[in-house]
């Protein structure tokens, strides 16, 4: 045991058997978690692991359905944004959180509520300056520029250095999610350095990376999450990179994978379907499909995956592009509220759209085609509805995505360009859809299929894992295996 | 370094003439009137030609406030409009009740604000109901032309200011207030915050509904000023006084720089942008032999050509 742990009565925050559920999904089921004063942990875990979730009930944006949540030894009782700042609690989220229209002094002034009155453009711009200079020398930021203005590695170390920043409200844990994704090297060591600073002046730090060199070097103490539950933690020093990868990983899927029914082989000797490089590929590392392959594109989340799939949605709509992408594509949505069904028609409607061209007589759609073809598909895949006239948010979640995959299979489309489909579906559709997709793979469609759970990845026959907007690992037949996907995820120093 | 502070430099640059636009064209529409006719550019010639400026200007900048948080307000027009006949009815007969109808309306926009951020609602779908709402109301209170407005009001609408025509002057004082008002105080940073990025105000612990509701609130009230000075020059009111201002606030906020999403306004542009409609509408330009339809055009090809201008330099922007 390490010195900082041993006092009880130096626990900033303490979490005890917290649980959270968006829906049918299961973010976070029992997490123990103590953040100690004057300490960084290190929080590591793949896709779904719950760190984000976690990370948004310290920051008060979430409240937990179930568990305990102390800090300073007392229970929170209706925790919000204000209450986490008063305790001293500041979040870099991922995703910026500055306000684009407003200029750097001014998001600064946003997170402090104390600065006003007269002169308070002034102190804000001392303010952040100040902390800009200390942690980021020499980054030629002026307090009055727009942050609509400036490239976005700038805006990344505005927000970093705002949550440094102490005005009336103390700074004691700080909570950095990912803050080096838009830094370079030199910049994301400056920051890496202030953090032991900090830390050592006795700033509380949580620190998520992907980059499992930082988390090692930098952190005191690591803390793996996996299926919304911690697994490992313990002093940094403990782990090295081969344990971390390990703890991530989950024993279970590997064994299901061995007795799973064996995806199908390579197929070199069929034709091409698709042939992309991410914009920004080095090397002669690229994606290629051939018809009826199912390819799985992996990695965490918004590395460049989403991105692959548009630019080959893109490719196959211009002329040049055919080399490339030689048959028509159909695209499934993995967000369906936003970019998936269309909330005001009937579920015929919603699984005809992609096949208009079939369903026309003279310049109308048919009704009963449009009809028949609905009427085929609910069979086909098992849409639990009584009429395919209802509107197609009288279906459960599950039975909405089983929708847009019969929208996509129903059409013309020989390559299917999945992003992400199962998020929030229940495990028998799951189940229902992975057979599908096999089947229609075995009768010559291409699968293009980011997803972010891991264990999905044992339906396709070959993966590409993603990371920084590049492939950075072709994995095929028995090498998919949920390791080797952590492995290559994960950057960072042995 | 230097590569990066001469790129600086150059967004700087854009930066500038795309807050110049408005004052560009402002100037470009005064220079085609002095061409057509010279003797327009004198001080009884702009005290004519502004002689509505006042009341659009508030109007515009009323309407500014709900750009700011990404809403859209109808419904301003036929609210100018209500505004004109309590002015010239109630707040005439028995002031009393007149400033308590007045401040009620302000409190009404600002429900409208939290109704429309509690119930997630449109604001475009809120507020064209709520045209129709004012429209019934003014025909209740004034169902012919008539009322007189308050001799107070008169009286400080026609005052004569030395040198500079007083529309000009009130221009002036308009934007100087929105421009202190929502740029430079600590908490107008808060409003244009929410209208950037709601999700990070909230994260910082603010109330988007209370930073809603003010916007809201801050467009009545100047709407309700907008309703005083229209009232306050035409002395007696008409139920469909305020047509046409949902539109010109509207082309007057855009012309000034704003953008319909983002947060993006600027006060001073929205009182110029405000001014050049004004202008391009007066009913000077009538008697210059050009006829009212033109007049409708040119506003128009104004706003077009703007718009078109800074599509440009913006482009040029993102390309760099």
């Amino acid at each position: 045991m390490q010195t900082p742990m041993a006092k009880l009565d130096d626990t900033l925050v303490r979490l005890g058997g917290v649980e959270k559920s968006f829906g049918a999904v299961k973010a976070l089921v029992g997490v123990d978690l103590d953040i100690f004063r004057g300490e960084c942990v290190g929080l590591v875990g793949h896709n779904g692991a719950g760190k984000s979730t976690l990370m948004n009930i310290l920051a008060g944006v979430v409240a937990p359905d179930v568990g305990q949540f102390l800090i300073d030894g007392t229970e929170q009782r209706g925790y919000s944004p204000s209450g986490a700042k008063s305790h001293g609690i500041r979040c870099v989220f991922q995703e910026l959180s500055v306000c684009p229209n407003l200029t750097v002094a001014e998001n600064a002034r946003v997170f402090h509520p104390s600065i006003r009155g007269f002169g308070w453009r002034r102190r804000a711009a001392r303010l952040i300056t100040e902390k800009l200079d200390e942690i980021f020398p020499g980054h030629g930021i002026a307090p009055s520029s727009l942050i609509a203005d400036i490239a976005i590695g700038r805006r990344q170390m505005v927000e970093i250095a705002r949550a440094f920043t102490v005005s009336d409200q103390p700074a004691r844990l700080v909570i950095l999610d990912e803050p080096t994704s838009s830094l370079d090297a030199q910049t994301a060591g400056q920051l890496l350095a202030h953090i032991r600073r900090s830390v050592a002046s006795g700033l509380s730090c949580i620190l998520i990376s992907h980059i499992l060199g930082e988390v090692l070097t930098t952190c005191d103490r690591i803390v793996v999450m996996r299926d919304g539950t911690v697994v490992a933690a313990g002093p940094a020093q403990a782990f090295d990179r081969a344990r971390l990868i390990a703890a991530m990983g989950s024993a279970e899927t590997k064994a299901e994978r061995t007795t799973g029914p064996k995806a199908g082989l390579p197929r070199d000797g069929a034709p091409v379907r698709v042939r992309m490089r991410p914009a920004r590929q080095q090397g002669d590392l690229e994606l290629i499909a051939h018809e009826g392959d199912i390819v799985g594109l992996a990695g965490l989340a918004g590395h460049g995956q989403t991105a692959l799939l548009l630019e080959t949605f893109a490719a196959s709509r211009r002329r040049n592009g055919r080399r490339n992408v030689t048959a028509p594509v159909a695209f499934v949505a993995g967000d369906r509220q936003s970019d998936g069904v269309f909330p005001l028609w009937s579920i015929s409607r919603n699984i005809g759209i992609r096949s208009l061209a079939a369903l026309r007589v003279g310049p109308f759609i048919s009704q009963r085609l449009e009809d028949g073809l609905a009427g085929r598909w609910r069979a086909r895949i098992g849409i639990r509805t009584q009429d395919t006239q209802d509107n197609i948010l009288s279906l459960s979640g599950g039975n909405q995505q089983k929708a847009l995959f019969a929208r996509a299979l129903a059409s013309d489309a020989r390559i299917v360009l999945m992003d992400d489909p199962m998020r929030g579906v229940d495990h028998s559709t799951k189940l229902e859809v992975y057979d599908l997709i096999r089947k229609e793979a075995n009768s010559g469609r291409t699968f293009l299929w980011y997803t972010t759970e891991t264990e999905e990845l044992t339906n396709c026959d070959r993966v590409y894992v993603f990371r920084d907007g590049v492939i950075v690992a072709h994995l095929a037949g028995a090498d998919v295996t949920e390791e080797q996907v952590i492995q290559s995820s994960f950057s960072g120093a042995p | 370094m230097q590569a990066a502070a001469a790129a600086s430099r150059a967004t700087d640059m854009r930066r500038m003439i795309r807050a110049m636009l408005p004052a560009l064209s402002l100037a470009l529409v005064v220079a085609a009137i002095a061409y057509l006719n010279p003797r327009a550019i004198s001080y009884f010639g702009f005290t004519l030609m502004l002689n509505l400026a006042i009341p659009i200007a508030l109007a515009t900048m009323a309407q500014m406030f709900v750009i700011a948080g990404n809403d859209l307000d109808l419904s301003i027009g036929p609210f100018v409009g209500f505004v004109c006949c309590i002015t010239a009815t109630l707040l005439h007969d028995t002031p009393g009740l007149g400033v308590l109808a007045l401040l009620g309306c302000v409190g009404i926009y600002a429900a409208l604000g939290a109704l429309i951020h509690l119930r997630n609602l449109p604001s475009i779908v809120v507020t064209l109901g709520m045209s129709f709402v004012w429209q019934g109301a003014t025909i209740l209170l004034l169902p012919k032309p008539g009322g007189s407005a308050p001799q107070w009001l008169q009286d400080i609408m026609s005052v004569k200011t030395p040198f500079v025509p007083f529309p000009i002057v009130a221009a002036v004082i308009v934007a100087a207030i929105g421009y202190f008002g929502l740029m430079r105080t600590s908490y107008g940073a808060i409003l244009r915050g929410a209208g950037g990025n709601p999700v990070a105000l909230r994260r910082a612990g603010w109330s988007l509904l209370r930073a809603k509701m003010t916007l809201f609130a801050l467009t009545g009230l100047f709407g309700v000023l907008s309703g005083m000075a229209l009232v306050g020059i035409t002395t007696s009111a008409d139920a469909n006084i305020g047509n046409g201002y949902t539109l010109l606030s509207i082309a007057g906020v855009i012309l000034g720089g704003g953008e319909f999403t983002g947060g993006r306004v600027s006060p001073v542009g929205a009182v110029i942008g405000a001014l050049t409609m004004a202008m391009a509408a007066s009913p000077l330009l009538t008697f210059m032999h050009i006829p009212p339809d033109w007049q409708v055009a040119a506003n128009g090809a104004i706003l077009i050509i703007v718009l078109a201008a800074r599509v440009l330099i913006t482009r040029r922007d993102e390309a760099l």
